[in-house]
């Protein structure tokens, strides 16, 4: 961990005051696997974050511990703690399912339910109660497929059903759909490594705008997407965080050998 | 006897010469492997099929016209007053000659024309049968000199030997498609000549069910009634209360098993619960007649409800236990088939366990489920051993489960059961009736399938 405190923006005790997520010393154990080694890390509010490295070093697993999708998975343990706004997610007393409402995430491959692409976008609202009429939840739906950029592609087809779109249109119904509930921190695990690369620029585009109004972390394994989408990036290594900073910095000028031997393609 | 020896030997030499083939094969390679096309041992085969196949076919062929040939030697040999006889009886006649010609022993024959015509038959059956050993076995000569001469290290066995291979799988899946088309066609002629006695309408949409019919012309009263409606309104009424049964249990315990359960506990628990599947629907009957009715009753007698000691019910409520594992089974796999990513899409939104099973997984899973419970209900409508066993006999239209009611498997059963006279209407109303279920049964198959398919594909 000297590693990354040495870097410049030291993470975890800059600016505690702005950070929405901050994971402090957070270890995770795959049954007997040490899959992330003390990391620590803070997400600042209406940023895009963007974790990169190597196949295998922990971006997707880190990434589920903010919204605490590892409690579904047999075996996983997580020591250490996370705070969304100061309050620590792993706290006995927190609601999982309140968390998730507040975490939204999309997911590597596009997952739509086998609904109507209305019912899809509609689901966290009415799983919530978030809108008190037909009209109010018609209103969220279309406003999500907006801030999606996907609603004039389908306005007049939101009755068929979400898996008949293009894997492109899918993706971004994924994002109406976590949207939706007003999460305030979205995480995005590769969520372009199955499209095509104007589908790409699209999602791209669309989270630049998201930013302003949501706080973003996203995996990718992309160099190129994350220099352009992101403002912070995380450099991971075989379960370490090696290094982190303002995106400009860590592509131009990195500290540690292991990030530049990755940006410039050396290893990885 | 003597056929088996004459197989055996074709087959001997069938293995014979697949050692010549191969040798020769092995001397036309000498040291240089890669100069012949095939491996050895194909060319071996090569002959071998050479030798075996044409004979085989040749005594096939031959058994099958064999018996209406000779019938028809013997018949024109007859004396002219035999042959003057009545098609029914002139075919008693050469049943009695087969028996005779094939026991050897005329001492029980009816009359010196069958006997002569018996010894006639034996010596050609004789002669046919020398004729065709000489035959086959000189066809398996020829082949395999054929085979031998063709060896040579051009020649493509290992090809050759592939389409025979093919040839052989195509023509076992043609005879198992044209039993089944024969089984059709036969259940379609016999219902044919039933319809051309009792009206096509009389029998769909009648609803009285008598099936007794005068077996003698002065016998009074008993003329048969074929309306069909009670034994379908039975067999609805039987497979509703199974499928009441079967349905949620199944579903239920498939969302448990697939959802819920420790992986641990779903190895075990999935193999008890196939194991209802496999215990014989006969035990279900007993079970049915000799536990679950008599409780019924009394629970019956206790409320002051009156249950027929063979009731809808109690017949229903076994049969579904019966179809559990089916359900459950389909649903579980199907169930665990819906992608885990559209589970992590719901948990990502906030939604409970429950509510996810409840709103995407069993959603998603819908059609696959519906596929088992089409496939469930052709099981239960085709069930014959417990309703024969736990349901009544007599037909009656009701919707009262607590009655005693019949269905179509039992009625088919009953009809064909003892003596039967095979053209009168009462025997060839059970054809009628097995086609309706063939052709319901196949119906709900072909759209479970379909459903079924069309689900599959979604996912993979
Ligand atoms: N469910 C699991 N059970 C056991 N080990 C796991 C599980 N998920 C991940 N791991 C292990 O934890 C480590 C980190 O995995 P993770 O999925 O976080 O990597 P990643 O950085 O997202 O890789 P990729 O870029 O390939 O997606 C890997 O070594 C992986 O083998
Ligand atoms: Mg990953």
């Amino acid at each position: 961990m000297t590693t990354a405190s040495e870097s410049q923006s030291r993470p975890g005790d800059q600016g505690i005051n702005v950070a929405k997520v901050t994971a402090n010393d957070v270890n995770v154990y795959y049954g007997d696997k040490h899959a992330l080694k003390g990391v620590n890390l803070a997400i600042q509010a209406n940023e895009v974050t963007a974790l990169i490295g190597p196949s295998g070093c922990g971006k997707s697993t880190f990434l589920r511990c903010i919204n605490r999708m590892n409690d579904l998975i047999e075996g996983a343990r997580v020591t250490g703690t996370i705070t969304l706004d100061r309050q620590n997610i792993y706290d006995r007393d927190l609601d999982v399912v309140q968390l998730r409402a507040r975490v939204g995430m999309v997911f590597q491959k596009p997952n739509p339910f086998p609904k109507s692409i209305y019912d899809n976008v509609a689901y966290g609202p009415r799983l919530h109660g978030l809108a008190h009429s037909a009209a109010d939840l018609e209103e969220v739906v279309i406003t999500s497929l907006e801030r999606a950029g996907l609603y004039a592609e389908v306005k007049d087809r939101l009755d068929e059903p979400g898996t008949g779109l293009s894997g492109g249109q899918q993706q971004r119904l994924c994002i109406a759909r976590a949207i939706a509930v007003s999460p305030e921190v979205i995480l995005m695990d590769e969520p372009c490594s199955a499209l095509d690369p104007i589908a790409t620029a699209k999602v791209e585009e669309l989270i630049d705008e998201l930013r302003e109004n949501f706080t973003i972390v996203i995996v990718t394994h992309s160099m190129q997407q994350a220099a352009r989408v992101s403002q912070r990036t995380a450099f991971f290594h075989l379960g370490e965080l090696i290094e982190v900073g303002n995106t400009e910095q860590i592509f131009t000028n990195p500290q540690h050998k292991l990030t530049q031997g990755y940006i410039t393609g050396r290893f990885g | 006897m003597q056929f088996l020896t004459l197989v055996a030997v074709l087959l001997l030499m069938s293995a014979a010469v697949y050692r010549m083939g191969r040798g020769r094969a092995q001397v036309l390679a000498g040291t240089e492997a890669r100069s012949l096309h095939s491996l050895p041992s194909y060319y071996g085969y090569y002959v071998a099929l050479w030798c075996g196949i044409p004979a085989l076919l040749l005594i096939v062929g031959w058994l099958s016209l064999e018996p209406f040939i000779l019938r028809s030697l013997v018949v024109d040999a007859l004396p002219t007053e035999a042959k003057a006889l009545s098609p029914a009886r002139l075919s008693l006649l050469m049943n009695e000659v087969r028996q005779l010609a094939a026991s050897g022993d005329f001492r029980f024959s009816s009359g010196p024309v069958a006997s002569a015509a018996a010894e006639q038959y034996r010596g050609l059956r004789a002669t046919s049968f020398g004729a065709m050993t000489v035959l086959a076995l000189s066809l398996a000569v020829g082949g395999a000199v054929y085979g031998m001469r063709a060896i040579s290290p051009k020649l493509r066995a290992r090809n050759r030997v592939e389409s025979a291979v093919k040839v052989f799988l195509v023509a076992s899946s043609t005879l198992a498609i044209f039993t089944t088309i024969g089984i059709v066609l036969s259940l379609l002629f016999e219902s044919l000549l039933f319809f051309q006695k009792v009206p096509l309408t009389d029998f769909l949409f009648g609803l009285n069910w008598s099936p007794q019919t005068a077996m003698r012309a002065d016998q009074v009263g008993a003329s048969g009634s074929f309306g069909a409606v009670p034994l379908f309104a039975g067999t609805l009424l039987i497979s509703v209360i199974a499928m009441f049964v079967a349905v949620p249990i199944g579903l239920l315990s498939a969302i448990y098993m697939a959802e819920y359960a420790h992986p641990k506990f779903r190895s075990i628990a999935k193999p008890l619960l196939e194991v209802l599947a496999g215990i014989p629907t006969v035990v279900y009957g007993f079970f049915a007649v000799l536990a679950v009715a008599p409780f019924l009753r009394s629970i019956g007698q206790s409320v002051g409800i009156s249950i027929a000691s063979e009731s809808a019910m109690a017949t229903g409520i076994v049969m579904g236990v019966m179809i559990i594992p089916f359900i459950s089974s389909l649903s579980d796999d199907v169930i665990c088939a819906v992608p885990d990513s559209l589970r992590h899409g719901a948990y990502g939104l906030g939604a409970t366990r429950s509510e996810t099973i409840k709103q995407v997984v069993i959603p998603a899973a819908l059609p696959g489920i519906i596929g088992g419970i089409l496939l469930a209900v052709s099981r239960a409508i085709g069930e014959t051993m417990i309703v024969v066993m736990a349901a009544g006999l007599s037909a009656h239209l009701t919707a009262n489960p607590f009655a005693s009611v019949t269905t179509v498997t039992v009625q088919i059963v009953t009809l064909l059961v003892g003596d039967q006279e095979f053209d009168s209407p009462k025997t060839l109303s059970a054809f009628a009736l097995g086609l309706v279920l063939f052709v319901v049964t196949l119906a709900l198959n072909v759209v479970a399938l379909h459903v079924v398919r069309k689900y599959r594909e979604k996912y993979d």
